[in-house]
């Protein structure tokens, strides 16, 4: 039987989730900023609660980002911790491709707010059954997102509930709906990681990396 | 509990270090971020953060290889708690907790001064309870009246600027790279004594408690006075001057207020911890002040003068001796955090 334990702390919402086999059961509750004070005591809560102990699963995975850079930080440092502790395999999993997993659409448009009025933003097409990347995912005004070709895309994510007005006319007659209180959640990350898993592809606990995209956070002194 | 993790990651330092209570020091290492903020002339919380969670793991296998162990033997795990940059903290306190959980071992979260208060009781000849400990670093000025493990009381403290702020700003104002203390340190080294005298403020305020903000204008009002119209910088001799004038005002007030505070308490150890601790001029001053006066004075080997792992593991271990480990894997930090609210229990 193949186990995967995942996290997900993007957002304002914390939430766990075990995959066994296909089966997922997972917890998750609206904490604000309050991740560090529950996360670890909710995955031992889902553990205890299946029977399962951590040597018993086959990797851990985490909501990598893009989001809040505090909280992929705290899913990323607990699976290291899990990881090392238990020597385990760990598999990053994007936040925006856990968006389109969960969304019940074949072609999907993920959007999260970043804040200063822009998106995280990419876009993905499942084709017999897996997920291909039709947009990278990128940080932009939502205004100048990537073109996508078609139609009956559907808008998923914190990004169209920010800018659903920009993203309908930068998208004009090829949404088909959109979710913006859609947010990335833990049982999407352990499905898509599970086929990380399958694939052989973890990682060591230590190059478990967060996705911040936005990587300018400061002027060096010679550029200001 | 024998072998401790220690775990600090409070600012721009990422530090791991195995200590076992009777073997002692086992392993430690250090990753600075130094070289990273200096092109941004001080430390961006942000990229402390990121570079915090590509260290602390590499660093956990480095110490415990180097220890000779396994992580397996490890008995508890210390982590900075707090006071620092939030980010940065949480991702030490996030490993550590999720670490210990994997292994089913208890946590402790240590605070961050004292583990600089301690850490001269990693050297020796190290010092006996009770002391007079003056924690000197960028964030803190504080005389502590020490007892014993979390006892601690205050004697006197900044009422603005920490020493090691001050340190940094005036090199600022010089024209000095970050960090700028260590620079304006060696840059006074050149300077000339007694050509400038800066105000040493509350000298005689009758109290244990300092002022440092009133320096960094007096050294802004003697740059721009020194720097001739048709150029925009100082000449270096000046510069060195200047230098020289703002480490003795600094160490200056630290010395005398340091005398005070034993003259108070009737102690007779003086113990020195913080970043501005591996200061030589302080350093001698203080030697020279402790023959005159015949008091002792100690201080933490000076690759434990920055922030490093080996004093959290240290203090960890030696708050275990009184305390229980709690099997809590909630990892909330304090980035704000009175050192005297750790007294008796954390």
């Amino acid at each position: 039987m193949m186990r995967v334990l995942a996290l997900e702390t993007s957002t304002e919402y914390c939430s766990v989730a075990l995959w066994q086999d296909g089966n997922v059961s997972s917890r998750c509750e609206l904490v604000g900023q309050k991740h560090s004070e529950i996360l670890i005591e909710m995955l031992d809560g889902l553990l205890r609660e299946a029977g399962v102990k951590l040597a018993q699963l086959d990797g851990i995975a985490f909501g990598a980002g893009p989001g809040s850079f505090t909280g992929v930080r705290i899913a990323c440092g607990v699976a290291q911790g899990l990881a090392l502790g238990a020597d385990l395999p760990v598999a990053g999993v994007c936040t925006l491709q856990a968006l389109a997993q969960a969304s019940g659409h074949d072609k999907v448009i993920a959007a999260l707010d970043a804040r200063m009025g822009e998106t995280y933003h990419a876009a993905y097409e499942k084709r017999a059954g897996a997920w291909v990347t039709i947009g990278e995912p990128i940080f932009c005004l939502p205004q100048a997102a990537p073109d996508v070709a078609g139609h009956g895309w559907f808008g998923a994510g914190s990004g169209f509930a920010a800018y659903g007005t920009a993203l309908n006319e930068r998208y004009a007659g090829q949404l088909a709906g959109m979710d913006g209180q859609a947010a990335p959640q833990a049982s999407a990350i352990a499905e898509l990681a599970a086929a990380q898993f399958a694939a052989g592809r973890g990682v060591d606990a230590a190059q478990a990396m967060p996705v911040y995209l936005r990587d300018k956070v400061a002027l060096k002194t010679s550029e200001r | 509990m024998k072998l401790i993790l220690g775990i600090e990651s409070s600012c721009d330092e990422t530090g791991i270090a195995l200590y076992h209570s009777e073997c002692g020091l086992l392993a430690h290492a250090l990753h600075s971020q130094v070289a990273m903020h200096n092109e941004y002339g001080g430390v961006v919380p942000e990229l402390a953060s990121r570079d915090h969670i590509r260290h602390v793991l590499p660093l956990i296998r480095a110490a415990v290889q180097e220890a000779g162990c396994r992580l397996q033997d490890v008995d508890a795990i210390a982590y900075t708690k707090g006071p620092g940059l939030s980010g940065a903290l949480l991702v030490g306190a996030s490993v550590a907790c999720s670490l210990a959980y994997a292994l089913a071992i208890p946590t402790i979260g240590i605070h961050h001064m004292e583990g600089h208060l301690l850490s001269p009781l990693l050297s020796d000849p190290a010092p006996q309870f009770p002391f007079v400990a003056l924690l000197v670093s960028g964030g803190h000025t504080q005389l502590m009246r020490v007892d014993g493990v979390g006892q601690y009381t205050l004697l006197g403290e900044t009422v603005d600027d920490a020493a090691g702020e001050a340190f940094d700003k005036s090199a600022k104002l010089l024209g000095l790279d970050y960090p700028g203390g260590v620079f304006l340190s060696k840059l006074a080294q050149h300077g000339q004594a007694g050509r400038f005298k800066l105000p040493r403020p509350m000298l005689h305020s009758g109290d244990l408690d300092f002022s440092f903000s009133g320096l960094k204008t007096a050294v802004l009002t003697l740059t721009r006075q020194h720097t001739p119209d048709e150029q925009k910088t100082l000449d270096e001799q000046t510069r060195a001057d200047i230098a020289h004038a703002t480490q003795e005002a600094i160490v200056g007030v630290l010395v005398s207020k340091s005398l005070a505070a034993l003259k108070q308490t009737g102690l007779n150890q003086l113990v020195v911890a913080g970043g501005v601790g591996a200061n030589q001029q302080l350093r001698a001053q203080l030697n020279q002040a402790a023959d005159k006066y015949g008091f002792h004075v100690f201080y933490p080997d000076l690759e434990f003068c920055t922030d490093n792992g080996a004093m959290i593991a240290f203090a960890g271990a030696l708050r275990l001796q009184q305390q229980e480990g709690k099997f809590d894997y909630r990892f909330n930090v304090k980035p704000r955090w009175d050192l005297q609210e750790i007294n008796a229990a954390t």
